[in-house]
């Protein structure tokens, strides 16, 4: 039997600033995993890498990233994704710093 | 110093106006990613997980005043305000833009400064002592020789895609303080009949197969160590695995064929190779050795330094923990240490640059060295300055005491910022480098290396700690794997596996349990943990840190 599908976001880094952005249902890349369209099947899932691969001109290193559905939008299932959508735990810097600045 | 030639200086601005056009051409769609990023590599620049990171060479770990005020320009200027030192006595700066970077690595060049070979198959930045043209117990400088590698190397048309990374460190003290044992070569300078050359070590190295590297030449003389080095890079050139990553560094090469083998082939290739040089090498040695020539000792008197120390408890444990004997009586190798308790390993804010290149400019003969233990060093204090040197260092936040001690913790970047990690690695430290802070007790426990890696590839050179932390990722969760008995030095050691894992909040309690288990099972204070260790084994320490299940008779160390 198949493994059932884990949510997943499309996730990559702003080609200019390096910041973690992620895709939207709008074709556009936000910083805010909050704002991310979340894939619930696979076929969904690979095509909507495809078009987000595409963007060269904007992103580098585009990957899926599982996530779970929750009211205010997807939250990371691993670690990893949890400290790119924060920043690092040694200093305020990064998405954490801006959210504060916003 | 080693001062650029003009043909350096043109070199590094071809390089940098070559980079300059390579990122534009990116940022307009005329390179793709696949194409750009074998070339934004060439040039130390990577992606990490929350932005670009910029590794800046620090060619065997030397850097005088208005480069490490360049550095700290360039920190405030186009990244947050600080720069990670690493094990590699690089600087990284873990925030810049990609259309930033050509003006970085201008402003680099401006100091005698770039990024090139910091990154990608290429022989890496040359590492050596950081003690180098000041150790009390040094046979000569070996920086000459490590700045020759590094022009050899650099942009070397036959060694430009190499199976993988190649990394050299040289050391020219019978103590060992440049890792050579873990290094693709290791070059360790003694003397044959009064003649001063190099014990050539190859195949050792980190990462996932941990290795300590063999003797493949006992004695090279230095008129004959570019071509024998090239002999080796040649011949791991067509003999490494490039069907395997894992399995392409030159200790595997050296592992799979034997070191006899690859010997007779170094042997023979050098044969072809020696004569080809015709001494132009010699030659520019001569020149570079001009540049490394010891600075004007100063004659002063000490009492007042003497009396200093009998009279300031604070400044006396500062001096007996972080300086050491150098060549000159009256002058001290002073280390200021970037491991507060609770600060980043090996990071240094753009101020306590500044306050570190007006020290070095002011009282250490302008010169500073980045240890590959992530510390900063003044190698030529005289011991009249120490006073000032010391309370200009207390105003920075410079000051700890603690040298070799179980704070002094190398952390590579861990999961807070490296792609390839698979767990933290600076909470970890700072939660250690807190704890045993709190206990005021680290003077007591003496000299004892923790080094912490989060992942694998060891940055962090968990496996010749003393103490080694491995961060791994479990199921999801961080976990943390203790290695014990490693060691960095001549008497280089692979650490052994203590058994499972910890999770983060379990490492503090278990180094803890070790550092109890030790106090008590050494002969005396003059026993160090590494000393204790090989007399008892791992088997007390293991009972020390898994009491339960030791205890009960499950011990499971898979």
């Amino acid at each position: 039997m198949a493994r059932p599908f884990i949510d997943k976001v499309v996730t990559a880094n702003d080609l200019r600033e390096g910041d973690v952005v992620y895709l939207t249902e709008t074709n556009n890349w936000t910083r805010h995993l909050s704002e991310a369209e979340v894939l619930q099947d696979e076929a969904t899932a690979k095509a909507r890498l495809a078009a987000g691969s595409g963007d060269v001109l904007k992103i580098i290193g585009v990957y899926l990233a599982d996530v779970t559905a929750a009211e205010t939008g997807p939250e990371p299932r691993h670690f990893r994704e949890e400290f790119r959508r924060t920043g690092p735990s040694n200093y305020f810097h990064g998405k954490q710093q801006r959210a504060e600045n916003v | 110093m080693y001062k650029y030639t003009q043909f350096d200086t043109d070199f590094v601005r071809q390089r940098n106006a070559q980079f300059r056009t390579q990122i534009e051409r990116r940022l307009n769609g005329s390179l793709t990613e696949d194409e750009f990023k074998p070339l934004r590599l060439m040039n130390g620049l990577y992606l990490q997980l929350h932005a670009y990171m910029l590794r800046v060479a620090i060619p065997y770990g030397s850097l005088n005043g208005g480069q490490m005020r360049q550095l700290a320009m360039i920190a405030e200027r186009w990244d947050k305000g600080y720069g990670h030192f690493t094990t590699r006595q690089n600087i990284q700066f873990n925030w810049p833009k990609l259309p930033d970077v050509a003006d970085i690595l201008d402003a680099l060049g401006d100091v005698e400064m770039h990024a090139i070979q910091t990154s990608g198959n290429t022989i890496r930045n040359v590492t050596a002592d950081h003690f180098a043209g000041a150790a009390a117990d040094e046979l000569e400088d070996p920086r000459a020789y490590a700045e020759l590698i590094r022009q050899w190397s650099t942009d070397h048309p036959e060694f430009q895609f190499l199976p993988r990374k190649f990394k050299i460190a040289l050391c020219g003290s019978p103590r060992d303080r440049a890792v050579t044992r873990a290094h693709d070569i290791g070059l360790r300078m003694v003397q044959r009949q009064g003649l001063v050359g190099f014990e050539v070590i190859v195949g050792g190295g980190l990462g996932r197969t941990p290795m300590i590297g063999k003797v493949i030449r006992e004695f090279i003389p230095p008129a004959e160590l570019l071509p024998y080095l090239e002999a080796i890079v040649s011949v791991w050139n067509l003999l490494g695995r490039r069907d395997n990553k894992y399995k392409a560094r030159i200790k595997i090469t050296v592992h799979e064929h034997g070191i006899d083998k690859i010997r007779a082939l170094v042997e023979a290739r050098f044969a072809l190779l020696r004569d080809s040089f015709q001494g132009n090498d010699q030659r520019l040695l001569e020149q570079i050795k001009t540049g490394f020539a010891p600075p004007a000792f100063k004659t002063r008197p000490l009492k007042a330094f003497d009396q200093h120390y009998g009279s300031n408890r604070v400044f006396r444990d500062w001096v007996d923990t972080n300086t050491h004997p150098h060549r000159n009586d009256a002058y001290a190798i002073v280390s200021i240490s970037l491991k507060t308790p609770g600060k980043t390993p090996g990071d240094a804010s753009a101020e306590q640059m500044r306050v570190m290149a007006d020290i070095g400019e002011r009282y250490g003969h302008d010169e500073l060295r980045v240890s590959h233990e992530q510390n900063l060093i003044l190698p030529h204090v005289h011991k009249s300055d120490l006073g000032a040197v010391h309370k200009a260092l207390q105003g920075a936040g410079l000051a700890t005491a603690n040298i070799g001690l179980i704070s002094d913790i190398i952390a590579c970047p861990g999961m807070d910022y490296c792609a390839l990690a698979t767990a933290r690695s600076i909470p970890i430290a700072q939660d250690i480098a807190k704890h045993f802070d709190v206990l005021k007790a680290e003077h007591d426990i003496g000299e004892l290396k923790v080094k912490i890696s989060g992942c694998i590839n060891a940055c962090g050179h968990h496996h010749i700690g003393h103490i080694g932390i491995l961060g791994l990722d479990r199921a999801g969760v961080e976990n943390y794997q203790i290695t014990l008995g490693g060691d960095a030095t001549e008497t280089a050691a692979i650490g052994d596996r203590a058994g499972p894992g910890f999770s983060a909040y379990e490492i503090v309690p278990a180094i803890d349990r070790l550092v109890t288990a030790y106090l008590q099972l050494r002969t005396d204070r003059s026993e160090a943990f590494l000393q204790t260790y090989r007399r008892v084994g791992l088997a007390p320490f293991k009972t020390a840190l898994y009491p339960e299940t030791t205890r009960t008779g499950q011990a499971n160390a898979a």
